[in-house]
């Protein structure tokens, strides 16, 4: 598809991974994200910090199109996201699946490669051999054929980002892969992430552990139902940044969304 | 209704029972097949939902077309299908009513619409009230047609192009369907939209339900879509194996109900939901990895296991404490708790060549003083552990430490011996074996 000669001039440089412009998102006619704005250069390895119910969740799902926007639109490498699909890959919250679901861990994996399969076609020899590197890549290998339930927390996070890689996409949504995992399993999914950066990939992880963001990410997204900065750890990591994300309650912005909220007819 | 049967098993029964397993068998499989994912999917009681709704629209197809015609009837179904999980939806959404209580408003409607439609307008037709809960699988079965020199029911030509379609489109979005029934956000995000599958089984459970209707009735069509898979989950752990299980049970229950029904002379719709209930209590019992037979046994034969140990480590430092000292047979197996279990511990080792009684007491034979040592290796290393690396005081530390024992394997403690300081004592200054 061509861009439109009118839009052409507004076409953002092409090593623009992602652009937000003017997201916002209700729930129930209660705004959770606020006119969103943002962009994030490819190669970046970029965290979402902020507090509990600041929309970090609702920030990916809105972006894959996962939840209906009120308004605005997002881009990836320049394009809608309905034409890029096959560019993006997803790590959903571990607790999101019935991990009691009789697959393996391989069958998880091999659901990666769905999405370029599209509608109708099975995946074969050639998708189960991809499975099974990208099953190697997070040292499971061993463990292709157990039931997913018989898997430790930090061995099913990995399957999901074994999954993640089988996308074999450019760019990268994971919903806190470091929750609830050992420290070794932490060291793993950071040598990933590493991997996957320096394949000039570009990574959005929720993250919770502000002691480590600095120190694992590049790039940062602060977010407490609005955005409060965006860009480089080292110029956009700072205290007074912090302060604004969790410091003094957003009194005004909260009443303002449950005045919507209730008076909105249903 | 019903056949008063003077010699069940005479050879006239034969083709009957035959053409009964036939009918129900093509509609056990049907409804196991969708079942599976209902039942994966957490919505068990969406197919009961669905099942009872689907009256409003067969009676509203049936008083347009005047005829009790194959498409007319799906079509009602799927439209009363679709409407009922679509109303589920949206009351779920708008009316702040949780899901549950939307669909028992919806179906419950749904189905006394139908049955008040059914007295007012459709009494005069072969579709009365008794006939949806119970079916005429027996009037079915001998209504018959000749083909290819076979007695075959004429309602198959209903029942087994349905199995077909749900086994086509399960073939054809297999993937979509096993992605969607996992991880409908990853499956949306790839371009396969979770509603669009669910609105299609929907339909498919809808379409199942009302071709079943007929021969089975609604009772049996709830039991067969939920039971076979619910009972297959206990037995496998992949997707399509547990599918092909939940299919040989909705075999196995018509074969297996249609006999005992025309034995015992009953509907033979109600002994098979019967018959399915039994199925699932056995495998709850059985099943070889869940069940609770399969549990029991593990227990006792870890309990046991726990015992033989400790009657092992004991004669260990008993020996250790004073190489002369030997135990009695009594006060070994009073020292582990006694009791028969003790005594059954004690014959057990003995046979395993692991000790020996001699006139002096019981002795270790080489082979048990190296379990035994490895056992008392493994809490000693414990005990070092609990108190270096958690700071436990030296009282805090033996209990655990005897639990953990058993349950350490050798990978476990050679790792946790590499963590601790070199030493070859544990906290109470006593020899940590080799």
């Amino acid at each position: 598809m061509s861009v439109a000669p009118s839009i052409a001039s507004k076409k953002v440089a092409p090593t623009t991974a992602l652009e937000i412009h003017d997201l916002t998102v209700a729930y129930r006619h209660k705004p959770v994200l606020w006119d969103i704005d943002l962009e994030v250069p490819e190669g970046k390895l970029a965290c979402i910090v902020g507090p509990n119910g600041a929309g970090k969740t609702t920030l990916i799902k809105a972006t894959l199109g996962l939840v209906p926007l009120a308004s605005g639109n997002v881009k990836i490498y320049g394009r809608p996201y309905r034409e890029q699909r096959h560019l993006v890959g997803y790590v959903p919250q571990r607790e999101t699946v019935d991990w009691d679901f009789p697959v393996t861990a391989l069958d998880v994996v091999k659901m990666g490669t769905y999405g370029k399969l599209g509608w109708f076609r099975r995946p074969g020899a050639r998708e189960r051999e991809w499975a099974r590197e990208c099953l190697d890549q997070v040292e499971l290998a061993d463990f292709a054929h157990r039931q997913i339930r018989q898997l430790s927390g930090g061995q099913q996070q990995r399957v999901f980002l074994a999954r993640a890689l089988a996308q074999d996409a450019k760019v990268y949504f994971m919903d806190e892969p470091f929750a609830g995992v050992d420290a070794a399993t932490e060291g793993a999914i950071l040598r990933l992430l590493q991997d996957l950066r320096s394949a000039g990939k570009t990574v959005f992880v929720v993250h919770h552990d502000l002691q480590t963001a600095e120190e694992y990410f590049d790039w940062v997204i602060l977010l407490n139902m609005r955005l409060l900065a965006c860009g480089p750890v080292e110029t956009t990591f700072t205290r007074e940044n912090l302060h604004k994300t969790y410091g003094g309650r957003l009194t005004i912005l909260d009443q303002a969304a449950e005045a919507v909220s209730r008076r909105s007819p249903e | 209704m019903f056949l008063a049967l003077t010699n069940p098993f005479g050879p006239d029964m034969l083709p009957l029972l035959l053409q009964v397993v036939l009918l129900a068998s093509l509609v056990n499989v049907s409804c196991a097949l969708v079942g599976s994912f209902l039942v994966l999917r957490r919505m068990s009681m969406m197919g009961d939902a669905l099942s009872h709704a689907v009256l409003p629209g067969l009676v509203i197809a049936f008083l347009f077309s005047g005829s009790l015609g194959v498409v007319p009837m799906f079509l009602g179904a799927i439209a009363a299908g679709i409407a009922t999980t679509f109303l589920t939806q949206a009351l779920h959404q708008y009316g702040h009513v949780s899901t549950d209580a939307s669909m028992g408003v919806v179906f419950t409607s749904f189905f006394a619409v139908g049955v008040v439609l059914l007295k007012r307008y459709a009494s005069n037709v072969h579709l009365d009230v008794s006939c949806v809960y119970e079916g005429s699988l027996l009037w079915l079965a001998m209504d018959t047609e000749t083909v290819a020199g076979l007695e075959i029911p004429r309602q198959v030509a209903v029942v087994l192009p349905v199995l077909l379609i749900n086994l086509a489109v399960m073939t054809l979005l297999w993937k979509e369907f096993k992605l969607t029934t996992f991880d409908a956000a990853l499956a949306t995000s790839m371009g396969f939209s979770a509603p669009v599958i669910h609105y299609l089984l929907m339909a498919l459970v809808a379409m199942t339900a009302v071709a079943s209707f007929r021969s089975v009735g609604s009772i049996l069509v709830v039991a067969m879509l939920i039971v076979p898979p619910a009972s297959a989950q206990l037995l496998v752990h992949r997707l399509g194996p547990l599918l092909a299980v939940a299919c040989a049970i909705g075999v196995f229950v018509a074969a297996a109900g249609a006999t005992l029904a025309i034995w015992l002379n009953v509907e033979p719709p109600g002994m098979m939901a019967v018959v399915a209930g039994v199925v699932y209590g056995l495998t709850v019992l059985f099943s070889p990895t869940s069940g609770l037979l399969s549990r029991a046994l593990f227990h006792r034969r870890t309990a046991s296991r726990i015992l033989r140990e400790d009657l092992l480590a004991m004669l260990y430092r008993v020996h250790e404490h004073d190489a002369d000292q030997r135990l009695s047979l009594h006060e070994a197996i009073d020292a582990v708790g006694g009791g028969a279990a003790a005594r059954r511990a004690f014959r057990s080792l003995r046979r395993q060549g692991d000790l020996r009684q001699t006139v002096e007491g019981l002795a270790l034979t080489d082979q048990g003083r190296a379990t035994a040592s490895q056992l008392v290796r493994t809490h000693r290393l414990w005990e070092t552990y609990l108190v270096e690396e958690l700071g436990l005081a030296l009282d805090h530390v033996h209990e655990p430490a005897h639990r953990i024992e058993h349950f350490i394997d050798e990978e476990i403690r050679e790792q946790l011996a590499k963590s601790l300081p070199q030493s070859a004592e544990d906290p109470h200054g006593r020899d940590i074996p080799e």
